[in-house]
């Protein structure tokens, strides 16, 4: 069961091959036996996935059409979820349990889609390679001695490892597309404003968004429809017309014009992943696509403006983490400054601490203007390439990341070096571009992704190259080693 | 930027930056600062600093309820709370 799709698992519930219960229970099973391996779940819902699961079963046998009734997920542990612990990856919230459900939870619940509980992360959702998460790194399915990416590397890995057949994931600076591409599975990023945050936790509000992670683009298309929603709660939510993702799937690629910057194949790029990246573009081009050289001459701006307007962005968010109203509070606090103070220290990690800094000194007296107004401007530079790549061009591709997963403790030890790793990634959330990580390959047994980045709204569009590609190639249907 | 430099900004985000790790943390933090300082060398006359990816304003609504009141909830989970109030360590002498 463990090897169907979301669509083929939809099928099978109507089919009456299998009930939600007995799907539900097969997961819940293959977590308890695999993921000591992976350590892709911080919590596990077993009693509440099997409730869930039962309802569905109820709600099928009376005609529910809907694709995701019965079918199991996994919540990436950023999303409130109510009843349930949502950490965000940190000690600061171990012992957080909301009150509420997420908008993007919200949304599966009515559908009637089973969570299996909820999925490891970098603290906060900082970080690349999910190394900095409070309950221990993750491990990637396809070499356990690797990084699986991050922030939503448990995601990506869970997906990987078949401990799910989808999770939702969030992406503020590459970090639901650069995951993908290290497990070899397919991660969309919306348009910003797409997907609700209302009730997902936030790093960077300017950028963050979430969206989902699954094998395939044709389930992405699926989980996509159900995170996709105007919500008046996150006053960052855009009400603009949601395209049916699974109908446009289908599309022939003639005629569809593909971009390729120069940039994002300069020094740094592995040249066997470059290799990969190349052969698919021209894939897309026997499919129909016609290619062109294009340029974004501000790319290499877009980590230094990251790496100001997150960490400004995050400073004040993560202020609302003070001991007082929730979360971690230190013991015996001296007085109240005492008690933010250590409760704060205590709580967060390195990385997240080290943006804390660095935010406050962005946006502090006297930095402003120099860093974050800067950055700012330096972003609508780096919009402005995108506007004017996609006057002749439909979408841009290039790598994902810069190379395949990276060993354990290879990267964490030096923070610019690992900022320099999301040089591709970056500028479509500081432009609110969708992108989408496509497996395209392996370089040495280890998942090569494609990115592809498209004008706004343009998801249906990226799904729809994605499934063609993934008509014609079988990247996507390799399986990790011992996870079969 | 120095350990005094980190002990002020350590103030100001409301962190404890013990003296042992703040020379790591200053090193690191300058690392950081000397990435972004990039920046400095864009060309960014007559450019409005960009907020929004689609410059969205800010969608106003009707000044009405919209929310019940579940303040009892979100003081269950709150580390001490007492008759409706969150309780700090005594503020006024």
């Amino acid at each position: 069961m463990h090897q169907l799709t979301i669509r083929e698992l939809a099928k099978g519930l109507r089919d009456k091959s299998f009930s939600s219960v007995e799907l539900t229970q097969h997961y819940l099973d293959r977590i308890q036996t695999l993921d000591s391996a992976y350590n892709s779940y911080i919590t596990v819902t077993a009693d509440q996935a099997l409730a869930q699961a039962k309802a569905a079963d109820e709600r099928i046998a009376q005609g529910d059409d809907s694709v995701l009734c019965g079918v199991p997920m996994a919540h990436k542990d950023i999303f409130c979820t109510d009843g349930i612990k949502t950490s965000c990856g940190s000690k600061m919230l171990d012992n957080f349990v909301p009150p509420y459900n997420a908008t993007v939870v919200e949304n599966f619940n009515r559908l009637g889609a089973v969570s299996l509980g909820k999925t490891n992360m970098d603290e906060f959702a900082m970080g690349s390679t999910n190394e900095s998460s409070f309950y221990g790194a993750v491990k990637n399915p396809w070499d356990t001695s690797r990084v699986p990416g991050g922030s939503s590397g448990g995601s990506a890995a869970a997906v990987a490892a078949l401990l799910t057949p989808a999770a939702t994931a969030t992406d503020t600076g590459g970090s639901i597309r650069q995951p993908a591409s290290l497990c070899g599975v397919t991660g969309l990023k919306p348009t910003y404003g797409r997907v609700s945050r209302w009730g997902m936790i936030a790093f960077a509000s300017s950028l963050d968004q979430g969206g989902p992670i699954a094998r395939n683009a044709e389930d992405c298309a699926i989980m996509m429809q159900a995170m996709a929603s105007f919500d008046s709660k996150d006053s960052t939510s855009m009400d603009h017309p949601i395209e049916d993702y699974s109908a446009l799937l289908d599309k022939p690629l003639a005629g569809l014009r593909i971009g390729v910057p120069k940039e994002y194949f300069g020094e740094g790029l592995n040249p066997q992943v470059a290799e990969k990246i190349q052969a698919a573009i021209k894939q897309f081009e026997a499919m129909g696509a016609t290619i062109k050289d294009i340029t974004l001459p501000h790319n290499s701006l877009a980590v230094p403006a990251y790496y100001v307007i997150a960490p400004a962005e995050c400073s004040a968010n993560l202020s609302r983490f003070d001991g007082v109203r929730y979360g971690h509070r230190c013991e015996n606090p001296a007085d109240l400054m005492d008690l933010y103070k250590r409760s704060r220290s205590e709580g967060f990690g390195e990385e997240v601490k080290r943006r804390i800094l660095v935010g406050t000194y962005a946006l502090s007296a006297g930095y402003y203007d120099a860093y974050y107004s800067k950055a700012q401007k330096v972003r609508r530079l780096i919009k402005q390439d995108f506007m004017n790549a996609f006057e002749e061009v439909d979408v841009i591709m290039g790598p994902t990341a810069t190379s395949t997963a990276y060993e354990l403790g290879s990267l964490n030890k030096d923070p610019v070096s690992m900022y320099l790793e999301d040089i591709y990634t970056t500028a479509t959330n500081l432009a609110g571009l969708p992108g989408i990580s496509i497996p395209c390959g392996f370089v040495d047994g280890l998942p090569v992704g494609l990115q592809v980045t498209a004008n706004y709204w343009r998801e249906g569009q990226l799904l729809n190259l994605a499934h063609q590609y993934q008509q014609e190639t079988d990247h996507h249907r390799q399986t990790a080693p011992n996870v079969a | 930027m120095d350990q005094s430099d980190i002990a002020k900004l350590a103030n100001l985000a409301r962190l404890d930056i013990n003296e042992t790790t703040a020379s790591e943390v200053a090193e690191s933090i300058n690392g950081i600062l000397g990435l972004v300082d990039q920046l400095q060398n864009a060309n960014t006359d007559g450019i409005a600093p960009m907020a929004h990816p689609q410059d969205a304003m800010q969608r106003l609504r009707k000044d009405e309820v919209s929310e019940e009141n579940v303040r009892e909830q979100f003081q269950a989970i709150a580390p001490e709370a007492e008759e409706g109030l969150y309780l700090v360590p005594k503020v006024i002498d």
